[in-house]
């Protein structure tokens, strides 16, 4: 085994730029696939908690089906799969996508040629496969949040005037927001990295990047290297907030 | 067409008349469940280790356990599996199959998980329970093996439980180092036929959740029935 390590070709030139574009693309479907993970995994969360049956029966279905099924599954169904439902002429919208940012642009002072990536139709089913994925573990926090609230704080708000709305808003949802936040932020952490399984489909985010450097170079070992280093820097600054966030707040929640 | 091609699916090419000698071409959901029950035996005892260094008082086995955990948690499942594809050469000097080195990658990564649930497993416990075992003369790690451990691992069977659904969908990730699992039948299907993505991969999110759901279910009611017997504070 004589394996000559070169690190400065993996990170500098060609690979450099693909690691920082890898690195915007990542950061950019995380973010927007938390965005809509978020507001998917309230609403379900509140289907799941109104007297409605119907209501409750579908979203309880949607969590076990999105949780119980693997992430990877899913892109591969909204980018290969889903197509045949949607009706032709949308369909034809979607795929064209990628043609609708065409040209250089900067971002984070940095100049990208070609295609906004992120608007492809690549992107858009993982995206979506993020959040609705993503959406069903929220939705699942949020509602173990609320429970962990005592019942009787509710009854007794409600006994000192409070209606339900009100209650919910002055009492139990400022405490569940507390609890409710770490594993929140873990969720997201979790989403930043399940979005490396978007190189499966071929959106050029970090993982894609990694295996683009060990083709072109032949740099495996560092170039995997490089990019672990970076989500482990990703997650560790995320965590490392967490943690603050726990010593800050964390305490002050007591019955 | 699903039809004709779900015992493909199910158990790829291997001949199930004849199933030990043909192991080798096992595929499908069979691999996919190989896997994962490989793997989450692995990474129990990996992860057993890993969670009891990580509590115990001796520094450097608790900070280098602390820093094998971080590491191993803060990094994409999909980054492992390449790691030990393409560092095996390196380090071996011959490549290794793709269903070992995912594995190796698979029991890497459940491991860290497992380590902290046996971490949040033993802590959970009374202190009183270690206070008494002590007390009634064992030493310290006979107190966690006869005493602590038989306790908190009963109490975290449904975790583990958890632990081992997640790794039945993650297998699914061994299919970019090409591992004949049940998502790589449905690719080369989907290469095959044409025009009908839409069913197979609904079929095999269905296969994988059949799996998923009855495990969940299961870890459910475990839960319900431990909590019954857990040793409480006061």
């Amino acid at each position: 085994m004589q394996y000559q390590f070169n690190w400065i070709a993996s990170v500098t030139g060609e690979p450099g730029r693909w690691l920082w574009e890898g690195f915007v693309t990542t950061i950019e479907i995380s973010f927007i696939g938390i965005f809509f993970a978020m507001v998917l995994g309230i609403i379900v969360c509140v289907l799941r908690m109104t007297r409605f049956k119907p209501f409750v029966w579908i979203s309880a279905a949607y969590t076990e089906f999105f949780r119980n099924t693997p992430l990877l599954v899913q892109i591969f169904f909204w980018y290969f799969g889903a197509g045949v439902i949607l009706p032709e002429s949308l369909n034809n919208w979607i795929n064209q996508l990628y043609y609708w940012f065409p040209g250089p642009f900067s971002l984070g002072g940095s100049q990208f040629e070609g295609q906004w990536m992120l608007f492809s139709s690549e992107s858009a089913s993982v995206i979506i496969a993020l959040s609705v994925y993503t959406s069903a573990f929220i939705a699942e926090e949020i509602r173990a949040g609320i429970f962990s609230i005592p019942k009787n704080q509710l009854e007794a708000s409600r006994a000192t005037g409070l209606n339900f709305l009100q209650a919910y808003r002055f009492v139990i949802l400022p405490q569940a927001i507390r609890i409710v936040i770490p594993p929140l932020i873990s969720q997201f952490l979790n989403l930043i990295k399940n979005s490396s399984l978007a190189m499966a489909i071929g959106v050029t985010e970090l993982a894609y990047q990694a295996t683009q450097i060990e083709s072109y170079h032949g740099l495996a070992f560092e170039g995997f290297t490089v990019v672990t280093l970076i989500y482990l820097a990703i997650s560790l600054v995320i965590s490392f907030a967490i943690n603050m966030y726990n010593k800050h707040f964390m305490l002050q929640v007591k019955y | 067409m699903i039809w004709d091609n779900l015992d493909y699916f199910l158990w790829g090419a291997a001949k199930l008349t004849n199933t030990f000698p043909y192991v080798k071409n096992i595929g499908g959901l069979a691999a996919s469940i190989v896997l994962a029950v490989i793997g989450i035996f692995g990474a129990f005892w990996l992860g057993l280790l890993a969670g009891l260094m990580r509590i115990s008082r001796n520094k450097i086995s608790k900070y280098s356990a602390m820093v094998y955990i971080e590491v191993v948690r803060g990094t994409p499942l999909l980054m492992l599996i390449f790691w030990f594809f393409f560092l095996a050469p390196i380090l071996l000097g011959r490549t290794l199959p793709s269903f070992e080195s995912s594995l190796i990658a698979f029991i890497v990564f459940t491991s860290a998980y497992i380590a902290e649930i046996v971490r949040a497993g033993v802590n959970a416990l009374p202190s009183g329970q270690m206070e008494a075992a002590r007390g009634s003369g064992l030493s310290h790690v006979q107190a966690m093996r006869f005493v602590i451990l038989p306790q908190a691992l009963r109490n975290m069977i449904p975790s583990f439980v958890n632990q081992f659904v997640s790794l039945t969908k993650d297998t699914s990730l061994a299919y970019i180092i090409g591992v004949n699992e049940l998502m790589r039948t449905a690719v080369q299907v989907d290469n095959r036929e044409t025009r009908i993505s839409f069913e197979i991969y609904i079929t095999i999110a269905i296969l994988y959740f059949v799996v998923c759901y009855i495990l969940t279910s299961y870890s459910r009611s475990l839960e319900k029935k431990i909590s019954r017997y857990q040793a409480r504070d006061r």
